[in-house]
């Protein structure tokens, strides 16, 4: 073996050894990673109690309300398997909308009502033109239409 | 006759080629940063969500996706210098070290301005926000170890060994959105599925990353060319260089 092969599989093994070793910690922290629950995981009591900390998922469609006050905002925060409400006082971003992702942070009540201190919007990786969304929002919506028709 | 590729490897070779090379990458970047702005900012259509803010793309990802790549040409680099005990490697390495950290800093900042319009924050400790500033520290790291040590060969070999460990953060950041739950969104663009952003969009998002290519080479032969001047003063063919009429005047 050359001194120059030696170095070789010396630089690989030492980086092989080094990837290796990363993943068991990252592996090992994996809960420390996170940087939202979901409203599942909240359900399941795996969420801190009585910390702050972050959920995420995605503003549950018809839920947005604002009280009379102005400043005060309700929502419910959903998986489609769990739903958290949120109560929030504050300015929402601009991508805040019903449907789409969210992340709060806050401290869960005893009442089950989240209240948060910082509400951020969390967007898909999906760009594309008003029309071409339009569009795909029809053909969804033609496709609901048939279904409904089809088990009427 | 076969040619020989460890002719390259020499220092006095490669400076000259690399004066040849310099303009012509600088002229390639710019033509390709008009196209792609023009692209960005008069073709590509406004985003159903984001409006107009969403332009900001056209830096951010093309300068992401070269603070990653840069890093890894680095650490091949110093791989290579170590195994083969070649001069030239550390003084690539050496040499895109900077434009590495600058990609990395635009793309934090870029990504910042972009964050505040759309999520509602400039910074948050999620794991791709979190690891790509790591990749900012390893590459100050790289440079202020190598400039921290005299003797040069030490300083390529520490500095080297640096940017070997911290190799096995660029996974991280490129999977970071995929293996936990991040405010960062998934990567539009991928290897192995078909994007997820219009046609014009993704067009100008790729002239753009082709006129960092070309300018992440130019800045790094024109460095190059720095490095291998300072480290060969001594020797023979730099002190013909600047004894020569035709160099007299400007050295």
């Amino acid at each position: 073996m050359k001194p120059r092969h030696k170095r070789l599989t010396l630089i690989v093994a030492g980086l092989a050894a080094l990837g290796g070793a990363a993943a068991f910690v990252l592996n090992a922290f994996q809960s420390n990673l996170v940087f939202f629950y979901s409203p599942t995981q909240v359900a399941a009591h795996e969420a801190p109690a009585g910390k702050s900390f972050r959920i995420g998922g995605l503003v549950q469609t018809g839920s947005l309300q604002r009280e009379a006050d102005g400043i005060t905002i309700r929502f419910a925060v959903t998986d489609t398997a769990h739903i958290v409400p949120v109560a929030y006082k504050g300015i929402l971003p601009d991508l805040f909308k019903e449907g789409k992702g969210v992340v709060a942070q806050g401290q869960l009540g005893t009442d089950g009502v989240f209240q948060a201190k910082e509400v951020l919007a969390k967007h898909d990786e999906n760009y594309m033109p008003p029309e071409a969304a339009e569009a795909v929002e029809r053909a969804h919506k033609s496709v609901q239409q048939s279904q409904k028709t089809l088990v009427q | 006759m076969e040619l020989n590729i460890w002719r390259f490897a020499s220092p006095q070779v490669i400076y000259p080629i690399a004066g040849r090379m310099v303009p012509v990458f600088m002229a390639l970047a710019a033509l390709f940063t008009l196209a792609g702005l023009y692209i960005a900012f008069f073709v590509a259509p406004t985003d159903f969500q984001q409006g107009e803010s969403y332009r900001i793309i056209f830096i951010h990802v093309p300068a992401a996706w070269m603070s990653m790549l840069i890093y890894l040409v680095m650490a091949f680099w110093c791989a290579v210098g170590m195994i083969m005990n070649t001069r030239l490697s550390f003084m690539m390495a050496l040499a895109l070290a900077p434009t590495g950290a600058f990609m990395t800093f635009i793309a934090l900042w870029t990504g910042a301005l972009w964050g505040k319009p759309t999520w509602g924050t400039w910074w948050v400790w999620d794991a791709r926000l979190t690891s790509e500033l790591i990749l900012l520290f390893l590459y100050v790291g790289f440079m202020s170890l190598h400039a921290a040590i005299d003797d040069v060969r030490r300083a390529d070999r520490a500095a080297g060994l640096l940017a070997l460990v911290g190799v096995v953060n660029v996974p991280i950041i490129y999977f970071s959105v995929q293996w936990w739950n991040t405010l960062h969104q998934g990567a539009s663009v991928s290897l192995t599925r078909a994007p997820s952003m219009a046609s014009t969009m993704l067009a100008g998002m790729l002239v753009m990353t082709i006129a960092a290519w070309m300018y992440g080479i130019a800045m790094s032969l024109m460095r190059l060319r720095t490095i291998v001047l300072e480290r060969e003063a001594d020797s023979d063919w730099v002190q013909e260089l600047f004894a020569s009429p035709a160099c007299g005047a400007k050295a």
